[in-house]
């Protein structure tokens, strides 16, 4: 139920933006988001954008244990 | 964020090494966590991370599945007014609940009007190509899915368009758990896309009571594995916190706006929830001046539905923790994600449907 889908957005016009979702295109609504902009990332659910996605916190995350995990790799 | 990015939270190098740290922050005694959120459980389940997990770590399902814990008048409701001739909308997950005896889609069966949508936003575009009729949308879902909800109302639907709110907030029920004392748990991992909404405050006033660790977790296999690692280190350490391991969605303040439309369209309100007792301030009505979209006000409404199960279905167990889906005696016999008995065998967030769908993670 509480699933959300990323999807990049293409184009706000009003409240109202193209999102492409690896290839689908869907009209998504922007009620409840502020500052969003063309090419963010956005969590979509039923409809709605419900977060603008940061992409340097998940790199951030992800790049601490890839360091880890190529240091024992290369053990 | 490019795919490329979320494709490394399924990274198996980086799975390996979570779960190695996992393993090495051992308190040496067992330990039990609970997840509030079907999405979880499907993550769990379907990457089969309980098989990975150490033998003195326990991941367990709490009261995720929305449609599993509205509670059986709400489903009447929506039933009998299904059978009185308005058009309902819902949810997919919602089509198939039973209530008192039948379910939305039994009522279709018998010539009832009952359309499944993906959105609120598609049930207003229903009412408003259908003037002539009244369309009463059934709003289930947590916190996640009333800020739609609130939006729509805002927007200002059409007069034939009417709401049965059965919203319910999770971190009431989360202490309901706690002060019960029912069952003993060392964490929660607290659920994703709520806390996108609510952000980590609302949690906190939990730690501080029970003296119970909390992360907020994604919904990747490595975001589950570290939401786990994180509530370990907290153990290991001494600390009772709210943690954010989804960072690239969730804000400590979490989404102001949204947060602000629930509050203008909505009042909190006591309610029972099913396979619980009456749940203080863990529920959604319209406030006053949007009761002409209440369709509990419009029609002057009663709810029924007194027994929350079927005989022998112990899916208020399955919801509370208490127990596996497996150890219910009707699992994967009378009751099948085909012919279900219970809300939780039923809808693709119900812990009993996902565990009969992946039946080699049943330990």
């Amino acid at each position: 139920m509480c699933l959300a889908i990323p999807g990049k957005v293409l184009k706000i016009d009003g409240q109202v933006a193209a999102v492409d979702f690896g290839g689908a295109r869907r009209e998504v609504k922007l009620d409840l988001l502020k500052n969003v902009h063309e090419d963010d990332y956005v969590l979509v659910h039923a409809g709605y954008a419900i977060q603008v996605l940061d992409e340097t916190k998940a790199k951030e995350i992800l790049s601490s244990w890839e360091e880890v995990a190529r240091g024992v790799a290369g053990a | 964020m490019a795919s490329l990015v979320l494709e490394k939270f399924r990274n198996r190098e980086i799975a390996a090494r979570v779960l190695r740290e996992i393993r090495e922050l051992d308190p040496r005694r067992k330990v039990k966590f609970m997840h509030v959120c079907g999405s979880h459980e499907v993550t769990i389940t379907k990457f089969g991370l309980r098989s990975l997990l150490p033998d003195w770590l326990e991941v367990i399902s709490g009261p995720g599945c929305p449609v599993c814990v509205t509670s059986t008048a709400e489903i009447d409701e929506a039933i009998e007014l299904a059978k009185r001739g308005y058009l309902i909308t819902t949810f997919g997950d919602m089509f198939r609940v039973p209530g008192t005896g039948t379910s939305l889609a039994g009522a279709r069966t018998d010539g009832a009007d009952v359309r499944i949508v993906y959105s609120v936003a598609d049930a207003v575009k229903t009412a408003r190509r259908n003037p002539g009729r009244e369309v009463v949308h059934a709003a289930v879902g947590f916190e996640t899915t009333a800020p739609t909800t609130a939006a729509e109302v805002l927007r200002g639907p059409p007069e034939n368009f009417s709401l049965l709110v059965c919203h319910r907030l999770i971190p009431p029920a989360m202490e309901f758990l706690l002060a019960s004392g029912e069952v003993a748990l060392d964490g929660f991992i607290c659920p994703g896309h709520v806390s996108t909404i609510i952000g980590s405050k609302p949690y906190e006033p939990l730690s501080e009571r029970y003296g119970v660790p909390q992360v907020i977790a994604g919904f990747e296999p490595i975001d589950v594995l570290l939401g786990i690692w994180m509530l370990l280190k907290q153990l290991r350490e001494g600390r009772r916190e709210v943690e954010i391991g989804y960072t690239r969605s969730v804000r400590p303040e979490g989404n102001v706006v949204a947060q602000e439309k629930m509050a203008q369209v909505f009042k909190i309100v006591d309610k029972k929830w099913r396979g619980f007792p009456t749940v203080p301030k863990s529920a959604l009505e319209l406030r006053q001046e949007f009761e002409g979209h209440d369709v509990r006000e419009k029609f002057d409404f009663q709810a029924k539905g007194i027994e929350d199960f079927a005989k022998g279905c112990r899916c208020g167990e399955v919801l509370r923790g208490l127990i596996h889906p497996s150890e219910c005696p009707l699992f994967n016999k009378a009751c099948t994600p085909e012919h279900p008995v219970g809300p939780c065998a039923v809808t693709t967030e119900g812990a009993c449907n996902i565990a009969m769908k992946h039946p080699t993670a049943i330990s």
